[in-house]
Order: structure tokens, then C-alpha cells, then sequence
């Protein structure tokens, strides 16, 4: 069944909206789109560190991820530069620096725009184990972490008072993260992998009456959007990374924009 | 000048076990001194109010006794095992996160259903549970905040000004609920405040800073100190801490605390 590419393609789509989904919901909830770009814009870095020293991407990506967004934080909190100017400079430099480092890999010709945009239907059979994995992980570390980080999210310090380890839950998540980012590079492309968390998450927001609710309608709308995408992508012979991203937005604007039935207004703050 | 060596009996029975001790706590940020040789003490039982102008480093105080600043120098010894009960000035939920007041209390602490409707009895607002909590007014969001301290069911009780935006007859009933816990639980209670005339009923203790340690002892005693009475002359002529105060010193522009000379033409804030 695996054999088609088509539906290699859909599997590991599934498999990254199930989890990004709701990670999705904590960047929104945390303020961290941004963030979650300069991060996912630092894979490229990882993935030219993969080949020039012949290893395995994935985990690469990983760990360049990892390491820039522990590296991010700890610049945030010297808040000598505001964290808006702090990631703009290191998200484009992170690509650009990636950008640089895959020219320097030699004899290899790079499809730059695959790892860019995402090349969901080239996926192997050994893609859909590194992100089953990398996947898995993932989402068993945002179980584990739901309530602690749940309550970080809220009030920091209150969390902290009460006994919460607030520096290994914000490790776990930026390993989360980064677990997330390598495992949707090749459904969506560095670029675009932030959209594919943030948007399904932000349109659950206007149905959901709890976190945990939220959550889940993200993991379904990124669900919708990956099939939405590729069938779009098959239909009209568009690039498919970036069809996911419109199938995505489309849903958000329609259900967020469109009276629906039963659907609660958000409270003013 | 009060410290470890004489705690105050509290004029509800007996104190219970010290629960947290400082030192001669110093902090000092960017070369500024926040914080000068401050030491107190709160027993189980004991109500342990820290009063003192903007400025005066109270809310510094409070975050380094919780631990969540270190202090430049000085030293603190808690109880082994002290569950401790917080209230933090300000909460504020991003409307784009949902969550009922329910979850709110339960982030940290599950609770039964019956404790959870006894906790928001107790503080006067049981409709509010279900309620999404960005819909809340600032004394509503004060009296939740003081549920979700207690759910725990703390041995120390440390309030950062707990009756800020509620209205005066609901600064009353938190005070007296504050009062009605220690007693019931004999749980310790410090807090900073601004209210002066509930916070002098509700103290067995008043420490009076600003920067250091100006006075300390029972509301009485404290507040017929004339460094007291330096910081808030109209306090005592009227019975109602009607937050005026005049400081001792001025700062220059480096920040440093200078004595002022004369008596007339002092910074007279009011808020």
C-alpha cells in the first residue's frame, strides 16, 4: 500500500499535522511564531551539516534546531535587543548561513527548493520511519509535558512557586519544536513549516472551550489542510508544500470570517 | 529592630513553627541598592505585613522569599517541605488561550469538585467556575487568584497586593477571609500592601520598609514609630491610610538615597 507515492505522501502529511497541530497551540498560546520561524529557517544549516559530514539528516536538523533555539532563549532573557530585532536578524541569517553552507557541499547538487518548500511527494519509506519517529517522540513529549507546560504558559512564576521545573519543561519544548521542524521539512519546506502549526491552531481557537479542545481542532484543521493540499496540488498541478499552506489558510479565513452556527465570540479582553 | 531573635506573638494564640526566615537580605541591580540588610520572619499562624512607598522594594522583597530572585547577599532558611501559596499582583490570560476558571485553579493542584466549589464559596465568587477567565473583572481575577493560592492548601500564604481592584466592601471581606484562614488552617501569612488601614487590623506584625527595614513590630507599636509616621504623616491623624507619604531621603540621579534637608518642600506623592 505504501508502494504509491501518493499515498506515502498523504501518510507522512497525517503523521506531521497530528503533531503540529498541537504544538501549534502552544506557539500561539506563547507568542512564538517568530520564534518558530528562526528556528525552522536554521534547519537548512542542518541540513548542509548533514551532508558535508554524511549524516543522518534528520538528526542533524535536530540538533542545529535544538541548539539555535536553546541559543535563542538565553539571547532573549540578556534583553539587550528587543526580541522582535533579535529574531529578525537570526532568522535570516540562519537561512542565509544554511543557504551558504549547502553551496559549500561539493559534487552534491542540492534541490534547494525541496528543502525550502518541501517535497511531500518524494517521500520514502525511510522518510515515513524518521517521521514516524521523530513524530512519535514528539507527540509522547507533549503528553508529558502538557500540564507543566500548560501552567507555564499561564503565569510563569506563579508555576514556578508551585514547584514547576520551568527550565526542563522550556528545554522539553524546544526540543519539541525542533522535533516537529525536522519531521515536516520535507512536507512543507523550512519556509513554510511555522504556517502549517500556527494556522490550524489559530482556526480551532473560535471552537474550543478548552486547551486540550483547541489541540485537538488544530491537529484536525492541519489534518484537513494536508489532504485539501494534495488533492489540490493533484487537481491543479501546484507545488504541494505551498497548497497545504492555502488549504490551511482558506479554512481559517472561512471559519473564522464566516458566521457559524453555534461558534462562541472570543471575550474581549 | 525585629528579626528572627524577636518573632511576635500573634494576638491569635500561639505562633506556630517559623516557616520562613530572612537575614540581612541585600539586592542591588545595575549598582542600585533595591534592598538593604532586610530581615523578618513569618510563623505558622502569624500575619506578616510588609508596607512601605513605591519604590521601597517590597515587591523585590516578596519574589526573593519565594525564590524567584537571588538575593545579592543575606540568607533565607524555609521550612523543610513548605508548601507555599502564592498570589502575584497581576494575571493576565491571552483571550486567544481557553480556559475556564476551573482549569485555572487546577494548572498546578487537582482538586475535588466539592473543594473546588468550597474554595470559590469561600472567596465569594462560586457562579465564576465555569466562567472563561478572561471574562473576569479585576477583583473577581483578584479573589480567583486567591483561590488558586489556598487550592494548594499551603502552609505559607505569600500575597502580593491582594485586594488591588477590589472595591472596598470586597477589601474588607478578603482581609477578613485572609484573617478567618490563618486562624482555621494556621497556615503563615506575609503580604505586601498598600491598603494601610485593613492591612494594620489584619497584622500581627508590620514591617515598615524602604530600601531597609524603617520600623517593624505590632501594628500598634509600628504605627506610633515616627519613621512610620515620616512615611505616612496622614495615616494615623485619620484613621484611613490615605497613601501619602514623604520620604526620608531623595534619590540623586545615580539612584543613590541622599537624607533630605529641611523640613518643608519634601516630594509629597499621592496615589
Amino acid at each position: 500500500m505504501l508502494d504509491d507515492f501518493v499515498t506515502r505522501a498523504i501518510v507522512a502529511g497525517l503523521m506531521v499535522a497530528v503533531v503540529a497541530g498541537p504544538l501549534g497551540a502552544f506557539m500561539v498560546w506563547r507568542r512564538m511564531a517568530y520564534f518558530g520561524d528562526t528556528v525552522s529557517h536554521s534547519a537548512l544549516l542542518g541540513v548542509a551539516l548533514g551532508f558535508l559530514l554524511g549524516m543522518n539528516l534528520n538528526l542533524l536538523v535536530t540538533l542545529v534546531c535544538v541548539m539555535v533555539a536553546v541559543i535563542l532563549v538565553f539571547l532573549q532573557r540578556r534583553q539587550e535587543l528587543a526580541s522582535d530585532t533579535l529574531l529578525g536578524i537570526l532568522a535570516h541569517s540562519a537561512l542565509s548561513l544554511g543557504l551558504v553552507a549547502v553551496a559549500f557541499v561539493e559534487g552534491l547538487r542540492v534541490d534547494l527548493m525541496a528543502y525550502l518548500f518541501g517535497d511531500i511527494l518524494a517521500v520514502t519509506r525511510g522518510d515515513l520511519v524518521a517521521i514516524a519517529i521523530g513524530g512519535g517522540v514528539a507527540l509522547l513529549l507533549l503528553i508529558l509535558l502538557w500540564r507543566p507546560l500548560l501552567a507555564i504558559t499561564v503565569h510563569e512564576e506563579l508555576a514556578r512557586v508551585e514547584g514547576v521545573p520551568v527550565l526542563p519543561v522550556r528545554l522539553g519544548l524546544m526540543l519539541l519544536i525542533a522535533l516537529v521542524i525536522a519531521s515536516a521539512m520535507q512536507v512543507v519546506g523550512v519556509l513554510l513549516i511555522t504556517a502549517l502549526m500556527i494556522i490550524p491552531a489559530a482556526t480551532a481557537r473560535r471552537f474550543a472551550r478548552t486547551p486540550e479542545q483547541m489541540a485537538l481542532f488544530g491537529a484536525g484543521f492541519g489534518v484537513l489542510a494536508v489532504l485539501g493540499g494534495i488533492w489540490g496540488s493533484f487537481t491543479h498541478d501546484t507545488p504541494t508544500g505551498p497548497s497545504i499552506v492555502v488549504a490551511a489558510m482558506l479554512a481559517f479565513v472561512v471559519l473564522n470570517f464566516v458566521p457559524w452556527p453555534g461558534a462562541r465570540r472570543r471575550p474581549r479582553p | 529592630m525585629f528579626g528572627a531573635t524577636r518573632p511576635a506573638r500573634s494576638a491569635h494564640g500561639q505562633d506556630g513553627p517559623v516557616l520562613i526566615q530572612a537575614e540581612a537580605l541585600g539586592l542591588a541591580r545595575g549598582g542600585r541598592t533595591i534592598l538593604d540588610r532586610v530581615s523578618l520572619s513569618v510563623s505558622g499562624g502569624q500575619v506578616v505585613v510588609v508596607i512601605g512607598p513605591n519604590g521601597a522594594g517590597k515587591t523585590s522583597l516578596l519574589r526573593i522569599l519565594l525564590g524567584l530572585w537571588q538575593p545579592s547577599s543575606g540568607r533565607i532558611s524555609r521550612a523543610p517541605k513548605m508548601r507555599i501559596g502564592y498570589m502575584p499582583q497581576h494575571v493576565q490570560v491571552d483571550p486567544i488561550l481557553p480556559l475556564s476558571v476551573r482549569r485555572f485553579l487546577t494548572l498546578r493542584h487537582r482538586a475535588s469538585e466539592a473543594r473546588l466549589r468550597e474554595q470559590m464559596r469561600m472567596v465569594g465568587v462560586p457562579h465564576l467556575l465555569n466562567a472563561p477567565i478572561q471574562t473576569l473583572s479585576g477583583g473577581e481575577m483578584q479573589r480567583v487568584l486567591l483561590a488558586r493560592a489556598l487550592i494548594g492548601e499551603p502552609d505559607l500564604l505569600v500575597l502580593d497586593e491582594p485586594a488591588q481592584g477590589v472595591d472596598v466592601v470586597g477589601q474588607g471581606e478578603v482581609f477578613g477571609l485572609i484573617d478567618r484562614l490563618r486562624r482555621d488552617t494556621g497556615c503563615g501569612v506575609l503580604m505586601v500592601s498598600h491598603e494601610l488601614h485593613l492591612v494594620m487590623a489584619a497584622a500581627d506584625v508590620v514591617v515598615c520598609i524602604n530600601q531597609h527595614v524603617c520600623c517593624t513590630g505590632r501594628p500598634e507599636e509600628v504605627s506610633r514609630h515616627p519613621e512610620y509616621q515620616r512615611l505616612f504623616p496622614d495615616a494615623g491623624a485619620h484613621g484611613i491610610g490615605i497613601y501619602t507619604h514623604h520620604h526620608d531621603h531623595v534619590h540623586d540621579l545615580a539612584g543613590e538615597a541622599k537624607p533630605v534637608s529641611g523640613v518643608s518642600g519634601k516630594a509629597d506623592h499621592a496615589r
